[in-house]
């Protein structure tokens, strides 16, 4: 009679975490974790003790007092008595303005240069090329510093514009101002019933994509195209004008006038900004153009051809078949060129834009002596302000790509 | 990637905060040379010359004191900062010597934790503008463009001197003197505000300095001299001794030309003591007895420095002004070698 017996109980030893397979791999995890908790704790206790070895204190209390130097441009209250955190602010507020006007100069730009370079007229194709090619490969330093310096030698200084008969002279109607120190141009007065001239062409606006959506409509339902372009255009235009007329004309526009030294009143951009932002659009802009190319060559040829065949004339293939498709292969990399475009911004100080790089993390670190909280503050705002866009394309990813069921 | 860039953070963070003790003498020494900080170019101040070589009155600190410690004058491993920059290069250990024309200031020497060894120029800031804007007195500036070096002093006292008069302005912000001037003759501002020996330097350079006046205004008292990190005293007083030696030795009438001989000749004991012919001054800085002989060999006394980089007779064209001994009136006073 058999005997039934138990198999051998494996009795575990040391060895099989290196050779077993089924523990190798949480073995080398559980060390490499242990390693790298270890190289943080070291790096972290080397800091604190070197910072107490030279009597310096890890503290963020600089942030609250006085800040003492000035930024001339600033999109929220700033004097020289507000604080340090203040200045911060003032210079994330400026980075997120020319990240954000840059990104999107850099779409339109890499859009239509990347469709363009795509064009059979073969001047056309070969300008593309040249830009893309110039611009991919040349760094984006040079290109902000020889934007700046042509913008700074190559135009005429405030004082030209004084006299008689003066070397330099306005432009648009005497409205606009190219200097060495900026343009010059006229800004919007905001006077009584502003408000609702505002309002009206809000809901104008909304009236466009009201009408949009039914003409689409119509057009699913009887086939008959409505014109959507020129009534949306109407609609952009007239009634905002006869409000306008209507409410006494509550928007003026205050010219810039030379007085003093400079220009006054009117807006000012200024030329680290211009050099700043059309540098960054135009070289980010390069890259987009590539990645748009490659999105319409993912698009299989006989998506065209089959357009063709039902009669579509090619800029409606291109908006309405190829473009939609292609947006699937366009916007992941397009976040990348978002991102790389944002952090790139702290090239401004190379032209003296005061972004938080200038602010925070130059004259502030420098006129406290807290480099290691300055950096840390500024790495973080670097941080949290690449996963907000990166979040936020990635939510319009998820909404353009293809919906399976 | 949040990791990443806290252990980086850390690690750069580790590495510049880890020297800091008393041993950049032996360092120094060890190397064979001096690390010294100096401007990126300000001619008379610190500037290479034609030959690549540094010159000027900041770079004579570098060269004494490369003279004190290691016998040559040349043995200096020139730095330049800026002003941004400066601060965190002598933190961290890349430079042992700051001489960079930096104001001296209650923040700088405590909160800082740096250590001024002494004055080598008697400063105020300035304003430089073009002859034909008109312009006559700083109160006159209402509504200017200033160019400004960031993260110094002078943006502080700017700031400070238009608000109190009730005065706007709009900052240029820049990185160096050669941007500044570049800025300031392309008349991206119409006024350029620095130390006056800054201003005065920067315009000897212009291809036409009368076209350029200097503002009689003075809004700032700049004491600029070379520091240190704090923590290692020994090397504290190395350099300010090396200063001081310079200071002394045109007071007692040393020069270069004379130093060779005067210490074996002269009566006068604290020259002896000076020179080290007497006494055990170089001893008690851990150098030779002749240290400070060498460091006035090399350069010159405090005069000779003067006059030969930003003097009257020099393009520069500076008066000595304060910065003349005590005995002609001035504030350098240089306590006894004693």
């Amino acid at each position: 009679m058999a005997t039934l017996t138990d198999p051998p109980q494996q009795s575990f030893q040391l060895s099989q975490l290196i050779y077993d397979t089924r523990y190798r791999s949480t073995t080398i995890q559980v060390v490499a974790f242990i390693l790298i908790m270890a190289g943080i704790w070291w790096l972290g206790n080397n800091v604190v003790t070197n910072l107490a070895a030279r009597g310096k204190d890890f503290d963020f209390g600089f942030l609250g007092s006085r800040a003492g130097y000035d930024i001339n441009q600033m999109l929220v209250e700033y004097s020289n008595d507000s604080t340090h955190a203040r200045a911060a602010l003032v210079g994330i507020l400026n980075t997120l303005l020319v990240a954000f006007l840059g990104c999107i100069a850099a779409t339109i730009i890499g859009v239509t240069a990347g469709v363009l370079r795509l064009s059979k007229n073969w001047i056309v194709g070969r300008l593309m090329t040249v830009y893309v090619e110039g611009f991919r490969n040349i760094p984006l330093l040079l290109w902000i510093i020889v934007i700046f310096a042509i913008m700074t030698e190559a135009t005429p200084q405030p004082r030209d514009f004084r006299g008689e008969d003066a070397e330099a002279s306005m432009i648009l109607w005497d409205s606009v101002a190219i200097t060495n120190r900026g343009i010059f141009m006229p800004a919007p007065q905001w006077g009584a019933n502003s408000l609702l001239l505002v309002a009206i062409f809000l809901a104008s606006i909304v009236g466009i994509f009201v009408y949009r959506s039914m003409a689409r409509k119509k057009q699913e339902q009887t086939g008959a195209q409505s014109p959507v372009f020129l009534v949306g255009l109407a609609l952009f235009f007239i009634p905002t004008l006869i409000a306008y007329f209507i409410l006494g004309r509550p928007v003026t526009l205050n010219y810039p006038e030379l007085g003093g030294f400079n220009f006054s009143g009117g807006l000012q951009l200024r030329n680290s900004f211009i050099a700043l932002w059309f540098a960054l659009s135009l070289y980010t802009g390069a890259f987009i153009a590539e990645i748009v190319r490659a999105g319409i060559l993912a698009v299989n040829k006989g998506q065209t051809e089959a357009s063709s065949a039902l009669g579509m004339r090619p800029n409606r293939t291109m908006n309405l078949v190829v473009l939609p498709q292609a947006l699937r292969v366009i916007i992941p990399p397009l976040i990348s060129q978002y991102l790389n475009l944002t952090k790139n911004s702290s090239l401004a100080i190379a032209v003296g834009y005061m972004d938080v790089r200038a602010t925070l993390g130059g004259i502030t670190v420098n006129q406290t002596g807290r480099e290691l909280e300055g950096m840390l503050l500024l790495g973080l705002f670097y941080l949290i302000t690449s996963l907000v866009i990166s979040g936020g394309m990635n939510l319009y990813n998820n909404s353009v790509k293809l919906q399976e069921r | 990637m949040k990791k990443s860039v806290f252990l980086g953070t850390l690690a750069v963070a580790g590495v510049a905060a880890g020297f800091a003790s008393a041993q950049t003498l032996a360092e120094v020494q060890e190397r064979g040379a001096l690390n010294c900080g100096v401007t990126t170019g300000l001619t008379g101040f610190a500037a290479p010359d034609a030959n690549g070589e540094w010159q000027g009155f900041d770079v004579s600190i570098c060269r004494a004191v490369a003279a004190a410690v290691l016998g040559d004058a040349n043995a200096v491993e020139f730095v330049p900062t800026t002003g941004q920059t400066r601060f965190t290069a002598l933190a961290s250990g890349e430079i042992d010597l700051l001489a960079r024309n930096t104001t001296w200031t209650f923040s700088r020497d405590v909160d800082l934790a740096f250590e001024f060894v002494g004055v080598n120029y008697y400063d105020g800031q300035g304003f430089m503008v073009p002859r034909e804007l008109g312009v006559s007195s700083a109160l006159e500036l209402d509504g200017a463009t200033v160019c400004i070096q960031t993260g110094t002093t002078t943006e502080l006292n700017l700031a400070d001197f238009f608000s109190s008069n009730n005065m706007s302005y709009e900052p240029v912000p820049i990185e160096t003197n050669a941007e500044a001037q570049q800025q300031y003759l392309a008349g991206a501002c119409d006024v350029y505000t620095t130390d006056a020996s800054g201003l005065a330097a920067t315009r000897a350079t212009f291809e036409d300095p009368a076209a350029h006046v200097l503002l009689p205004e003075i809004i700032s008292k700049e004491p600029l001299g070379p520091l240190v990190r704090h923590g290692d005293h020994e090397w504290g007083d190395i350099a300010r001794w090396t200063l001081n030696a310079l200071v002394a030795a045109e007071e007692l009438g040393v020069t270069s030309a004379n130093v060779g001989e005067i210490g074996g000749t002269t009566e006068n004991p604290e020259i002896r003591r000076l020179l080290g012919t007497e006494g055990e001054l170089g001893a008690m800085l851990g150098l030779d007895a002749d240290w400070a002989a060498r460091a006035i060999a090399a350069v010159g006394n405090y005069g000779e420095v003067f006059d030969g980089n930003i003097g009257e007779s020099t393009p520069i064209g500076l008066a000595r002004g304060l910065n003349a001994q005590w005995t002609d009136g001035g504030l350098l006073y240089s306590p006894p070698f004693r």
